[in-house]
């Protein structure tokens, strides 16, 4: 394995006596895509903002390309920022705001034009060089801070929530364009974001943080398929849980409202008569028998939402409901609130939620 | 609703006859130097007079050195107390305010008491420490008005994030505050500067216990013996007043605006 080229070694932080981080480590490798995805409060900007150096850490250290740079300032960190509110200088133009950190390095006039040049038209802007940020829209100030934070040519790229501003549409189109940004030019990138949606999208790797800690880390596919703990399990994605009860530990039986599901190989530890909080994705269930699923379970139409081309419905199990959505066909009509169901799914798409 | 824009209209004209009434009354007779005919000879007698030159002239320096020393210590220290310390903001609000709650008497006898020729500091005892004790004395009078308008100007800008934005960017202190700082509250701080001005220009307690050459003084030296010159003087003075409040409303046309809009 290549040697990582950002390290967060076991690093704390509290604030007088409340820790905001506990622990946290991760290794990111050069050129990666990482977020931190969480809830508020959960820390995720406490540990960017210790990576950029505007906190210090109570304990651990920070290493990027082999040095520790745990002590150092910001301003000697060579590290780029895109920060939630823009921060771009209201005084300066577009064109001054993104020459500023060159200046600061003492680049050369011509030097600092080429590059202002090549950053303008890296995020497809040129035309605004001599405008103020006052007279750019959210979107147009975001791409401009981007360009800020690349010019120096930074080693590490730190994203602090810089879509939560914006609207739907901007916010998809500028995520993709930050990720084809990233990807041209091969900069280690952490990004913190409440917003799964954009993690699920555009990252290498999501680290999810809960209560200063990291839950897990792993690819968009390992969080949302394999989820760890039933913190990451319900924060990613929707998720419907069952409560169950343990019948036979041995062959993996449950019991869910006196219905049998067989869960095979998946009750490690569990003994017969424990009670089990069970998930499954919405999009791994049925209304209705299908090939391939090889469990179903009896219930009641509870509620129906017709939404155009999905229609969300919601099947009460006993005590439980689980949700889930079939597409609109207009030859046949939606289910009615009250009548009987049954829901099918494959055991292997059932998690056990720890 | 009519009879509302009606006595918004008698309030109005009330208000500016209390104003104007006085203004015009002495305008009038600072014109009547000339027996039977207006003129602007009590202008034409002040303006040539050598004393109101070297006055006038002795304020503005003051003026100008008060306005960079209210500078240097109000911008740094609203600065900070925004960025690090805003649990001292009361304090310090409360500090600046004490030179509106304390007369400028009972400041200038505490300072010749505290910096007299006997004493560890001794500013009395040269002409050149007296006049930096009168500067001094100047920054605390005008405090509550330079460090309001700074502080004005720092609410309008989110200091934190800028200061960050440029500190990942690699600048230090120094370019922080004079590139990024200074120049987004620069009209927040001319209106001070403006204020500051108009103070020192009129000031006579501490001038005259100090026993300086400043305007203050001279104003009330011509009240006490002329007739029309010291109405053509507080015309003057009223001039320079205004003209500093409209060059702070000019001024604030060319403030930066905000980035901070929402998409």
């Amino acid at each position: 394995m290549a040697e990582p080229f950002l390290s967060i070694q076991h690093v704390r932080k509290s604030f007088g006596a409340n820790t905001v981080v506990q622990d946290f480590s991760l290794d990111v490798e050069p050129g990666e895509f990482v977020s931190f995805l969480g809830p508020s409060g959960c820390g995720k900007t406490t540990v960017l903002r210790m990576v950029a150096g505007f906190e210090e850490p109570s304990a651990g250290k920070i290493v990027v390309g082999g040095k520790d740079i745990t002590r150092l300032k910001p301003n000697q960190r060579n590290v780029g920022m895109v920060f939630q509110a823009y921060a771009l200088f209201p005084n300066l133009t577009v064109a001054q705001n993104i020459a500023f950190g060159l200046k600061v390095a003492g680049m050369s006039k011509q030097d600092t034009d080429r590059r202002v040049a090549e950053m303008l038209e890296m995020i497809k802007l040129p035309q605004m060089a001599d405008r103020y940020p006052y007279q750019l829209s959210g979107g147009q100030q975001q791409r401009i801070a981007l360009a800020r934070a690349i010019a120096p040519k930074p080693k590490l790229l730190l994203l602090d929530e810089p879509l939560s501003a914006l609207d739907a549409k901007v916010r998809v189109s500028l995520r993709e364009e930050i990720r084809s940004i990233q990807k041209k030019l091969g900069i280690t990138t952490i990004f913190v974001t409440h917003d799964q949606e954009e993690a699920l999208s555009i990252s290498d790797r999501i680290a999810v943080m809960y209560g200063g800690k990291a839950e897990q880390v792993g690819t968009p596919f390992e969080i949302y398929n394999r989820p760890a703990t039933k913190f990451v399990a319900n924060f990613v994605g929707t998720l419907n849980v069952l409560e169950g009860k343990v019948t036979d530990a041995a062959t993996g039986k449950v019991q869910v409202n006196a219905q049998e599901v067989s869960l095979k190989g998946k009750l490690n530890g569990s003994k017969s008569g424990d009670t089990l909080s069970l998930a499954l994705r919405p999009e791994a269930i049925s209304l209705a028998r299908q090939p391939g699923h090889d469990t179903s379970l009896s219930g009641e139409i509870a509620e129906v939402h017709f939404l155009g081309s999905v229609i969300r419905v919601r099947v009460g199990i006993g005590d439980n409901t689980v949700s889930l959505d079939t597409f609109n066909n207009s030859t046949t009509p939606p289910p009615v609130v009250g009548d009987k169901a049954d829901i099918s799914f494959s055991s292997g798409d059932m998690l056990v939620l720890h | 609703m009519k009879s509302g824009k009606f006595w918004a209209w008698v309030t109005f004209v009330l208000g500016a006859a209390y104003f104007f009434i006085p203004l015009i009354a002495t305008l009038e007779f600072s014109m009547r130097m000339k027996r039977g005919e207006y003129s602007f000879e009590a202008y034409r007698v002040v303006l040539g007079d050598a004393r109101f030159q070297e006055s006038f002239t002795f304020s503005v320096v003051a003026a100008i050195f008060t306005i960079i020393l209210g500078v240097l210590l109000v911008v740094p220290t609203a600065y900070w107390i925004r960025l690090r310390l805003p649990q001292l903001r009361p304090v310090v609000e409360f500090v600046t305010l004490l030179p509106l709650v304390i007369p400028a008497i009972v400041i200038v006898f505490g300072y010749i008491r505290m910096y007299g020729s006997n004493s560890p500091l001794p500013f009395l005892a040269s002409g050149f420490g007296t006049n930096a004790l009168l500067v001094i004395g100047y920054a605390t009078l005008a405090l509550p008005y330079m460090y309001r308008a700074v502080d004005t100007g720092l609410r309008t800008i989110d200091v934190r994030t800028l200061t960050e934005a440029a500190q990942i960017l690699g600048a230090g202190w120094t370019t922080i505050i004079g590139r990024v700082i200074l120049p987004n509250v620069l009209i927040a701080v001319l209106s001070g500067a403006f204020l500051t001005f108009a103070i020192v220009i009129g000031e006579f307690t501490v001038a005259s216990l100090l026993n300086r050459p400043a305007f203050g003084p001279y104003l009330q030296n011509m009240g006490a013996n002329r007739a029309y010159e010291p109405a053509a003087l507080a015309i003057i003075a009223f001039a320079i007043t205004w003209g500093c409040m409209s060059l702070i409303q000019v001024l604030s046309r060319f403030a930066p605006k905000s980035a901070s809009r929402p998409n």
